[in-house]
C-alpha cells in the first residue's frame, strides 16, 4: 500500500526533525505544556493509553496458561508482542516527556515507597522483562535453538502469573496516581474507585485491541484469527465492559454525582460522550446477535471501546482539570505528531515481527485448512497413539477425530 | 525535628501593602535578573510575588504567594527519585542531580507552587528554598529581612502560632480568626492571617481536610504487598484447579471410549 507507507515515512521524517529540536530547545519548544498543565498529551495518550491498549498482553496469557482455555492459544502470541511492543513504545514516548531523561533509570536507586510513580515505574520496568522473556520464545523458535524453547516453556507459566501480579498492580497504580489531587481533578472522575476503574478499563481495552488487531493483521498480512475465537472475545468484551459500567454508575451513585453527570455542562458532555459512546453503545452494539456475528459488527464495537477508553483516559488527565486550573490546555501539533510517529512505529514494528517471526504459527488461525488437527498441547496424552478424540474434546473443541467423526 | 520547632513563616495581610521588597530581595538572594516590580506571578526566575487583593468589604490588602512548605508535602511525597524532600528544619529542598523530570510534584501540588524551566534542555523544577542555606546561619529568610511592616516574619512554627494568636487577642476586630496552614491539609510551615475568610484565594480549600493528601494514595500504596500476594496465589491455585480438572475431564472421557490413559492411549479391548 503506497499511500500508508508515504504517510509512515511522512511521520517518522516529520517525527525526527520535532525530536531534534525538543532535545535542544526544551520541551517548551514543541510543547503547549505549562506550569498549569504541566502534563499534556504525551502523559495522557502516549503513557495512560498506551499501557491500557497493551494489557492484551496479560489478559490472554493469564486466559490461556492459567485458566487453560484453550480454544485461545492462537491469541496468545499477538497478545505477548502487542504488550511487548506497546512497553517499549511507552517508554520511549516516556523518554521525549521527561524533561531528564537520562535519569530515567534513577528509580532504581533512589527509593520512594510513598511516591505511586516508584511503583509504577518498578512495576513497568518488571513487567517489560517479563514480556521480554515471554517474547523470547518466539526468537529462541526462529532461531531453532530447541534447548532455550524449552527452557522459555519450563517457565512460561510463572512468568503468566508474575506478569498478571505485575500488571494488576500497575495498570491500577496509573488511576491511583490521580487520588492525590482532590482539588484539581474533576470530582465526575476523582473517585476512590480510580484504582479498580483504571484496572477493569485496561481489561476491556485489551481484549478489544485483539479483535482490531486481528482485523489490521487480516488486511495487511492476510492473516487473522478465526471468527468464532473473535465472537468468544466479543462476548468477553461486553462482560468486562458491563463490569466497567456498573462500576461506574454506581460510584456515581454512590457520590450523589449522578445529577451532576446530566446537567450538561462542559465536564457533564464530556462524561457523557465517554460514557455514552465508549461503553453503552459498544455494549449495545455487541448484545444484538446479527451484530456480533458480523465481523464488521465486532470491528466496530471494538473501535468505539478503544475510543471510549481514550476519551476516559484523556479527560482524566486532562479535561478533567480545566475548571480547577482554568484556561485550556490544547496540544500543539508538534505533540501530536510525535505520538503518531510512535503509533506509526507501533504498526510497523507489529508487522515485521508477523513477518518474520512465527506469530501466526500456533494452531487454529487462517488459513484453517493448514491446520487440520487442532490439538491442545496440554492434553495430548489419552489421545495420541490411535487418534481417538475424547468426548471432552469433540465436544467442547468442535475437533473431528481423524476419522473426520465429531 | 518536631513540626512545632521547625523554621517557619507568618505572613499577615493586614500588615502588607504589596511594595514587593521582599520580591526584590528573593531574587538578588537567587541571583536571577529582571525587574522585580513587573513580577506578577510565580516563575521559574521569581519564587515569591505579591499583589494587591480587594476583600469583602472593598478594602486592599497585599498578599504573598511562595511555597507553603508543607509539613508532610505533596511534592516530597509524590516524587519517585526523592528529588524533593523535607528537611528535619522545616524547608521543602529540590535536588536536580536527583530529578529525572516527570512534573508530578507539579501536578500534585495542591498550591500549584512549582514552576518549569520549559525553554531549557536541561530543565529544573523551581521553587522557594525558605533561604535554607541562611536560616542554618541563624539569619532570616531574605524576603523576612526585606519587609518593611513586618508582614512576613520568621520563626519556629510553635512560636509563629503564639504570636497569631496574639495578635487575633490584642486586635481582635482586625482579623478573621483563622490560621491558615495550622491544621490544612496536615499543616503548613508558611502560614497566613487575613482580615477576611481567604481559603479559595490563598488555596486552602476546606474540601480538602487537615490530613497530609499523601494519605490518599498511601491508604492504597500501603496495601500493594497484600494485593501482590493474594493475586499471585489465587492465580496459581486457578492454574492448578483448571489443569487437575482438564485432566479429570480427559482420564473420564477416555475411559468412557475404552482407553486406557494410563498406557498412553493403548485400547484396552
Amino acid at each position: 500500500m503506497p499511500f500508508w507507507r508515504g504517510v509512515f515515512y511522512l511521520l517518522i521524517a516529520m517525527g525526527l526533525v520535532l525530536t531534534v529540536v525538543r532535545f535542544s530547545q526544551g520541551l517548551g519548544s514543541v510543547t503547549n505544556l505549562s506550569d498549569s498543565y504541566p502534563w499534556g498529551l504525551w502523559v495522557g495518550f502516549d503513557l495512560l493509553c498506551g499501557v491500557g491498549l497493551a494489557a492484551g498482553g496479560f489478559v490472554i496469557t493469564a486466559v490461556v496458561y492459567i485458566f487453560h482455555i484453550e480454544r485461545m492459544r492462537p491469541i496468545v502470541r499477538p497478545a505477548i508482542i502487542t504488550a511487548f511492543l506497546g512497553y517499549l513504545l511507552v517508554s520511549a514516548a516516556l523518554l521525549f516527556d521527561l524533561g531528564r531523561p537520562w535519569n530515567i533509570w534513577h528509580p532504581l536507586i533512589l527509593w520512594n515507597p510513598s511516591s505511586v510513580m516508584f511503583e509504577v515505574a518498578w512495576c513497568v520496568m518488571l513487567y517489560s522483562t517479563v514480556l521480554g522473556l515471554e517474547f523470547s520464545g518466539m526468537v529462541f523458535e526462529k532461531l531453532r535453538w530447541k534447548r532455550a524453547v524449552k527452557v522459555q516453556k519450563m517457565i512460561s507459566v510463572p512468568l503468566v502469573i508474575a506478569g498478571v501480579v505485575l500488571s494488576t498492580l500497575h495498570q491500577s497504580s496509573l488511576g491511583t496516581m490521580y487520588l492525590i489531587m482532590p482539588g484539581k481533578l474533576h470530582a465526575l472522575w476523582y473517585t476512590p474507585l480510580l484504582p479498580l476503574l483504571f484496572l477493569v478499563s485496561a481489561v476491556s481495552v485489551g481484549l478489544a485491541m485483539v479483535i482490531i488487531e486481528s482485523k489490521l493483521s487480516a488486511r495487511s498480512l492476510g492473516m487473522s484469527l478465526e471468527v468464532p475465537l473473535l465472537r468468544t472475545i466479543g462476548r468477553a468484551l461486553v462482560g468486562v465492559l458491563g463490569l466497567f459500567g456498573f462500576l461506574r454508575v454506581y460510584d456515581l451513585l454512590d457520590r450523589g454525582m449522578l445529577a451532576e453527570a446530566f446537567s450538561f455542562s462542559y465536564e457533564s458532555c464530556l462524561f457523557l460522550v465517554e460514557f455514552g459512546l465508549g461503553v453503552v453503545l459498544p455494549m449495545a452494539l455487541l448484545l444484538i446477535p446479527k451484530i456480533r456475528m458480523s465481523t464488521r459488527g465486532l470491528y466496530a464495537g471494538a473501535l468505539l471501546a478503544v475510543m471510549g477508553f481514550v476519551v476516559n483516559r484523556l479527560n482524566v488527565s486532562l479535561t478533567g482539570f480545566e475548571t480547577a486550573q482554568g484556561g485550556h490546555y490544547i496540544p500543539s501539533w508538534a505533540e501530536v505528531a510525535i505520538t503518531m510517529m510512535f503509533v506509526a512505529l507501533g504498526f510497523a514494528a507489529f508487522r515485521f515481527i508477523a513477518k518474520h517471526f512465527p506469530v501466526y504459527a500456533e494452531h487454529g488461525t487462517t488459513p484453517p485448512s493448514e491446520v487440520p488437527s487442532v490439538l491442545p498441547a496440554d492434553i495430548e496424552e489419552p489421545v495420541a497413539a490411535n487418534g481417538v478424540k475424547t468426548t471432552w474434546e469433540r465436544t467442547f473443541l468442535d475437533l473431528p477425530d481423524e476419522a473426520g467423526r465429531l | 525535628m518536631e513540626a512545632g520547632k521547625q523554621h517557619a513563616i507568618l505572613f499577615d495581610l493586614t500588615r502588607c501593602s504589596a511594595c514587593g521588597e521582599c520580591v526584590g530581595a528573593c531574587m538578588e538572594k537567587q541571583g536571577f535578573e529582571g525587574d522585580y516590580e513587573q513580577v506578577k506571578d510565580l516563575s521559574a526566575t521569581s519564587y515569591t510575588a505579591c499583589r494587591n487583593v480587594v476583600a469583602p468589604d472593598d478594602e486592599e490588602y497585599g498578599l504573598r504567594n511562595l511555597c507553603r512548605h508543607c509539613v508532610e508535602p505533596t511534592c516530597a511525597s509524590v516524587c519517585p527519585v526523592t528529588a524533593l524532600e523535607k528537611t528535619p528544619e522545616g524547608p521543602v529542598v529540590y535536588d536536580a542531580s536527583k530529578c529525572m523530570g516527570c512534573r508530578y510534584c507539579m501536578t500534585a501540588c495542591p498550591f500549584n507552587i512549582p514552576r518549569y524551566e520549559w525553554d531549557s534542555p536541561m530543565p529544573e523544577v523551581r521553587k522557594c528554598d525558605m533561604c535554607h542555606d541562611r536560616l542554618a546561619k541563624g539569619e532570616v529568610t531574605a524576603c523576612a529581612d526585606a519587609c518593611p511592616n513586618e508582614a512576613t516574619v520568621c520563626g519556629t512554627r510553635d512560636e509563629l502560632i503564639a504570636d497569631a494568636r496574639e495578635r487575633f487577642k490584642e486586635d481582635p476586630d482586625d482579623y478573621h480568626h483563622h490560621i491558615y496552614g495550622e491544621h490544612e491539609i496536615g499543616g503548613t510551615n508558611v502560614m497566613f492571617i487575613s482580615p477576611f475568610p481567604a481559603e479559595t484565594l490563598l488555596g486552602y480549600k476546606p474540601e480538602l481536610g487537615t490530613k497530609p493528601l499523601s494519605e490518599r494514595t498511601w491508604r492504597v500504596l500501603s496495601k500493594i504487598p497484600n494485593i501482590a500476594i493474594f493475586a499471585g496465589a489465587t492465580m496459581g491455585a486457578l492454574w492448578w484447579l483448571t489443569a487437575r480438572r482438564d485432566e479429570v475431564r480427559a482420564h473420564e472421557a477416555a475411559k468412557r471410549l475404552g482407553v486406557d490413559p494410563k498406557h498412553n492411549g493403548q485400547a484396552r479391548q
